[in-house]
């Protein structure tokens, strides 16, 4: 028994992406019957899907646990040496990122087993599907690998954007898909561009070798890096990009919608990884390519999510736009390029995720409750239970906005900390200030609109939500208040987290291992030069290391 | 005058490109998903010539010159990822068409509209 969990423990790192792929199969297997109501496939589906997902949550909690000792857990698939083979690599990073992605989606599992998932066919196996996508793009030491995982968690995406289905769903459905599809086609050109520059895929051996481009070379690396910042940009609703996000997500299912709360930070995430780590201080010539871009957009998208907000006419639209808002801010912190900026948004974004992901929920829940007008934002008859929907969209809309004690100030102090005594702190300080009052005002309108401004003549619309879609929202919201009040733990493995992430040849040791003889990583060669006219008469290829 | 390998494939991958975009900006479903496949086939050779255009040169070890097999797997990749998304698109604006009554992509109504 103790051998088996040893095996199991040594293969950890690769669970996150094949528990949700078993699960999702199994479930395919298991059928769904079409009008599932009550039916016992259905009850068994739901079952799996969420003990599947509380495992998931432990696994992503020991992978943290491991992570926070500072040891990178590599692991190489097929025993591969990197960086010929493909590796998965478990740092503080992706074990934070895992552990949120687990965090957001087991409530909204629980939330949508309160009768979402009977609107259509095989919710439960494309949402694990999905999770599968989203937890291999966090663990992957590769980007072609990344490139892959994108592709699983968008195919997912598409399939559960249209869940529930109707007219509007299917339109805004094929404009995602249509402009995904778009962005994947730069992603490869992105991809293949960087390869054909340096002549690796894996993460860690790219970090060492953008060092030793220069002339064309490096030119070829900076249009394939700023290709790169459109394709991630374009996922994580950076300004220019970001026009498809609220559209879509409002035209998503409740916990749909909450889970996709996750998927633009997949965009930061790989931004972080290309454009922070590879293109980051050290990479010589092609040193912070993204810098002169990244800041003022992530500012301008901030801004005009904040005035998206305040012009919207339907609650998920606020939500959506206030999701854009939060990436901005996020965005101008990686943008920043000091550790202190980047613990900052590790925290802001585990806090915004969280939260966002919970007003998608509450929205939907207070919708439900006002009859006919339902979204929009109209007066309309009194919901059945203000007191306990009103604090709860108290509590997350003090907390999206920025207000003390909660992590969403918090989040914001470290940023505004960080942005101290740099030359863009004037800009920041005003942006991240301005945005936090713009969204305060946003939602305190949608608030005031929600519970005071009703039409007690009209008959109520509902006697109450069910405790199984209360508590799931009720548990996103409150994560909020557990983040303040370990903020200590939590700001001390984010500075960790950023220190980490510029240790580039501690990551280039764990994944490629080190020379015995010298004690040091060993140094590959490109494979093509490409300014060498005897490759033109001759080509032979260069020794691979 | 001889026209060399590399300016064939380039203005190819090109042209190519230029019509797929075109297509995409239309404004009905059909000419969208068409654009996106060319668009599809660009980048595929696009990530083949990244991996340097070798005349008689195997893939494989064994030889002196050789050409570099990776691309070649990503282009096997990315084509069944091509297929796979294709094949989804075209359902997709299929549904939308039954449910809104009208190929435009924005769902504009088929009466009093002219765009291609």
């Amino acid at each position: 028994m103790s051998g088996l969990f040893s095996a199991v423990w040594s293969h950890l790192s690769i669970l996150p992406v094949l528990l949700p792929a078993f699960t999702g199969m199994a479930l395919l297997l298991l059928g769904d019957a079409p009008s599932g109501h009550g039916q016992a496939r259905l009850k068994w589906a739901r079952r799996l899907s969420l003990s599947s997902a509380a495992l998931g949550l432990w696994i992503a909690v020991s992978l943290m646990g491991e992570a926070s000792t500072g040891a990178l857990q590599v692991y190489r698939l097929g025993e591969w040496p990197a960086p010929f083979g493909i590796v998965l690599v478990v740092d503080r990073l992706s074990a934070l990122m895992l552990v949120l992605t687990q965090l957001v989606a087991l409530p909204v599992l629980w939330y949508a087993s309160g009768g979402w998932d009977a609107h259509g066919r095989y919710f439960h196996a494309i949402f694990h599907f999905q999770l599968m996508g989203l937890c291999g793009a966090f663990v992957t030491g590769d980007i072609f690998n990344l490139f892959v995982f994108f592709e699983i968690l968008l195919i997912a995406s598409y399939v559960l954007m249209v869940h529930g289905q109707g007219k509007g769903r299917f339109q805004a459905g094929v404009h995602y898909v249509v402009l995904n599809l778009l962005a994947s086609a730069l992603f490869l050109i992105g991809v293949s561009l960087l390869y054909a520059v340096t002549g690796t895929l894996n993460l860690a051996d790219l970090a060492l070798r953008v060092t030793q481009l220069s002339g064309m070379e490096a030119v070829m690396a900076r249009s394939a890096a700023l290709i790169l910042l459109v394709v991630f940009g374009f996922k994580a609703a950076l300004l220019p990009l970001s026009l498809w996000l609220p559209g879509t997500y409002a035209a998503a299912t409740a916990p749909v919608a909450a889970l996709f709360a996750i998927m633009t930070k997949v965009g930061v995430y790989a931004i972080l990884r290309v454009h922070g780590v590879i293109f980051g201080d050290t990479a010589g010539e092609v040193a912070r390519v993204a810098e002169p871009w990244l800041l003022p957009l992530a500012m301008g998208t901030s801004v005009l999510g904040a005035l998206g907000a305040l012009a919207s006419r339907t609650l998920p639209r606020l939500v959506a736009w206030l999701t854009v808002a939060s990436v901005g801010t996020i965005l101008a912190a990686l943008g920043l390029f000091t550790p202190a900026a980047w613990s900052a948004a590790f925290y802001y974004l585990v806090h915004s995720t969280l939260v966002v992901a919970g007003l998608f929920l509450l929205v939907e829940l207070v919708a439900a409750q006002r009859g006919d007008v339902a979204e929009a934002l109209a007066p309309a008859s009194p919901v059945a239970q203000p007191v306990l929907l009103g604090l709860m969209l108290l509590l997350a809309a003090a907390s999206v906005a920025g207000l003390p004690p909660l992590p969403g100030f918090l989040g914001k102090v470290m940023l505004l900390k960080a942005a101290w005594s740099t030359p863009m702190q004037s800009w920041v300080w005003t942006v991240v200030l301005g945005v936090g009052f713009l969204s305060l005002l946003a939602l305190a309108r949608a608030g005031s609109l929600l519970f005071w401004n009703v039409r007690p003549d009209l008959p109520a619309a509902s006697s109450g939500a069910s405790p199984r879609l209360v508590i799931p929202t009720l548990i996103l919201c409150l994560m909020g208040v557990v983040m303040s009040i370990f903020a200590a733990p939590l700001q001390r493995y984010t500075d960790a987290t950023a220190t980490q992430l510029l240790d580039r040849q501690g990551y280039a040791r764990a994944v490629l291992g080190v020379d015995p003889a010298t004690g040091e990583v060993p140094v590959s060669v490109r494979p093509y030069r490409m300014p060498e006219p005897a490759a033109q008469t001759n080509p032979s290829r260069e020794a691979q290391p | 005058m001889t026209v060399s390998l590399e300016f064939l494939v380039a203005s190819g991958v090109g042209w190519v490109t230029a019509c797929g975009i075109y297509l995409m900006l239309r404004g009905r479903t059909f000419p969208v998903v068409l654009g996106l496949s060319l668009l599809g086939y660009a980048v595929n050779v696009f990530i083949f010539a990244m991996g340097r255009l070798w005349w008689n040169a195997p893939a494989l070890v064994g030889q002196e010159r050789m050409a570099d097999p990776l691309p070649q797997a990503l282009v096997l990749t990315a084509i069944v990822i091509g297929f796979a998304t294709t094949g989804f698109i075209v359902e997709m604006a299929l549904r939308s068409r039954h449910e809104s009554g009208t190929d435009h992509v924005d769902g504009a109504s088929a009466s009093g509209e002219e765009r291609a």
